[in-house]
């Protein structure tokens, strides 16, 4: 069991009102992201979740109790954090089970718990080491570790690949999401990165300045971006977003287009305009496209390679089913 | 860098201050050897010649000897661990967000800036005065009789004294390491449910280690060789005669350079088993 509800909540550092009122409810099993720019509120709301801050004001309930002042350690959450907070002096061993030793838990059970994590994050080997013998990738699943055996109902993870390289990033990514599908315990996970909301998340909590811009599926904010901050946070690369005559012309304010959305053609096209920087990814070129007389710069993503050079004049065709329509408050037009 | 025309000038820039200190350090020294062999009475008749190792025979044997190193050991010890457990607390205490935190540092390190002998008047006529002194006074208002600290309790009284000025030197190296103690390793030991007790034990006194080993290690070099405090206080009677004072003691009260200076490096290895002996204990904290 593991489901989270926050009503009303609000959180306040002296007069400066970091998160708003807020109602959020993440279900039991339910791998949430909250995801925003740096500055968004979302590891204040990871950490009011946790119990390391105290709410300002409104309600917490874990599994139908209420939580709002109940001490970190009783809230059964276990917590996974950016810099891993490993305790240096302790071996990996005293590390992963020093939640147990407060526990009081017997030592068999300790040490039975212990290997069973150590055996699933591939730390067997490294047990007696210290946290400073390790690596980035070793000290994270450390970490993991730490959290795992507490058998808590949920984890919080407060940014905890950003510290990795790229190519830990990704395999991290996965082993954190196949333990989600095996233990199907709830997470929530804090991040800056769309790429590991998109992949990871069952729910996406989008934030700015303590307000939810949105909460929903991947699929469902990449499809239908309720507002226009949406619809420029999520996807990669950016969605192209102009208004103007060309705007009005969908009888919208302002309209967007994701760049895989876009057809190049060296012929004809709605749009012209010229090719500034090609990126060839190999599997995908990105094109970026000046002088179209929408925006400054238009992005398109090709699958593909396609042969385009700097100072090329090429013409767009958007597909006109897939355009995005705000209003002048840039909310979304159904 | 490191070609033979830099090393040579390298080390001709360095000679000043090689030279400098090792005349400093072996002067001394080697007149202490050189004395320690010899019947020197300056009042007495003077350079008496050669005697070998009576001086260091006498020194040794004299009653005063094993004394003077207990109460050495004593001063020592008890000040140490005073100022570093104190100093802990206080360190914890001052790393807690407060109004005036900046003014309160300052004051707290004060005591640091007061010359031993003001810090032993200040404390003989104010504080430990049978008649006068404050604790005196404490002591009457409850209807005690009061102490008379110096004579009474002479070891004690030195120890607070001393601990009182190096309490702000530990509590100063104390307070920047726990400041650099990671916040989220606290928060985890928090989540982890490490009541305060258990957070203090796991995760500050580990991380405090180090800087505890470095405290130690100063301080014992400096409190092998307090002396203003004892000469302000006692005069070394009441069984506060510390190796350094008895050294004194033989030199300038008796007139006895030989003897004194015999003593002097008896004192030099002392120091030397205690610094090897603390190296042993607390090295493996460094590296």
């Amino acid at each position: 069991m593991g489901q989270i509800t926050l009503e009303k909540v609000t959180k306040k550092f002296g007069d400066v009102e970091v998160i708003p009122p807020l109602d959020l409810t993440i279900e039991d099993g339910e791998f949430t992201v909250f995801v925003g720019p740096s500055g968004c509120g979302k590891s204040t709301l990871l950490r009011l979740i946790a119990g390391l801050e105290d709410v300002t004001s409104g309600k917490m309930m874990i599994d139908g109790q209420d939580a709002t002042d109940v001490a970190p350690a009783k809230r059964g959450l276990a917590m996974v954090f950016q810099s891993y907070a490993l305790y240096p002096h302790m071996t990996v061993r005293k590390n992963i089970a020093f939640p147990l030793r407060m526990a009081r838990i017997d030592q068999a059970e300790q040490k039975r718990r212990i290997d069973q994590a150590a055996a699933a994050l591939n730390l067997t080997d490294y047990l007696d080491r210290r946290p400073g013998q390790l690596s980035g990738g070793q000290r994270q699943r450390v970490a993991i570790g730490r959290a795992i055996v507490r058998e808590p109902s949920a984890f919080l993870f407060d940014e905890p690949l950003s510290n990795l390289d790229a190519a830990l990033r990704v395999g991290m990514r996965l082993e954190i999401s196949e333990m989600h599908k095996r233990l199907a315990t709830t997470m929530v996970y804090v991040t800056h990165d769309q790429v590991e909301a998109m992949t990871m998340a069952d729910k996406i909590v989008v934030l700015r300045a303590g307000y939810i811009e949105q909460v929903g599926s991947p699929l469902e904010l990449y499809h239908t971006p309720r507002n226009l901050f949406v619809a420029g946070f999520i996807g990669s690369p950016k969605m192209n977003i102009f208004s103007g005559p060309e705007a009005q012309k969908h009888s919208a304010e302002t309209v967007g287009i994701r760049p895989e959305h876009i057809d190049v053609s060296r012929t004809e096209g709605t749009w012209t305009g010229r090719v500034g920087v090609a990126e060839h990814l190999g599997s995908d070129t990105f094109i970026h496209v000046h002088d179209t007389g929408l925006t400054d710069m238009m992005t398109v993503r090709i699958s593909g390679d396609i042969e385009v050079s700097h100072g090329d004049i090429i013409h767009l065709n958007p597909r006109q089913d897939q355009f995005h329509r705000f209003d002048a408050q840039g909310l979304r037009i159904a | 860098m490191a070609t033979q025309h830099s090393r040579s000038a390298a080390r001709l820039m360095m000679a000043p201050a090689v030279i400098l200190l090792l005349g400093w350090m072996l002067v001394p020294l080697t007149m202490t050897l050189f004395f320690s062999f010899k019947k020197y009475l300056p009042l007495r008749g003077g350079d008496l010649g050669w005697v070998g190792f009576d001086n260091y025979i006498r020194f040794v044997t004299s009653s005063a000897f094993w004394p003077s190193v207990l109460a050495t050991l004593i001063i020592v010890g008890g000040v140490l661990l005073i100022t570093v457990c104190f100093g802990v607390l206080l360190a914890i205490l001052l790393d807690q967000p407060m109004w005036g935190q900046g003014i309160v540092r300052i004051l707290v390190i004060a005591p640091f800036f007061v010359m031993p002998t003001v810090t032993a008047l200040v404390w003989k006529n104010m504080f430990m005065d049978p008649v006068n002194g404050l604790l005196a006074h404490l002591w009457k208002a409850f209807g005690l009789t009061p102490v008379e600290w110096l004579s009474q309790a002479s070891l004690v009284s030195i120890v607070i004294i001393v601990s009182w000025q190096w309490l702000p030197f530990a509590t100063l190296i104390l307070l920047t390491a726990i400041q650099s103690l990671d916040s989220e390793q606290m928060e985890a030991a928090e989540m982890d449910g490490a009541p305060p007790l258990a957070r203090f034990g796991f995760i500050t006194l580990p991380h405090l280690s180090r800087a505890i080993t470095i405290v130690v290690l100063i301080q014992t070099i400096f409190l092998l060789s307090i002396f203003a405090e004892i000469f302000v206080t006692t005069q070394g009677s009441f069984g506060t005669r510390t190796l350094t004072y008895l050294i004194y003691q033989r030199v300038l009260e008796s007139q006895n350079v030989g003897l004194g200076s015999a003593g002097g490096i008896y004192a030099v290895i002392l120091a030397n088993i205690i610094a090897l002996f603390l190296m042993r204990i607390v090295g493996k904290n460094l590296d």
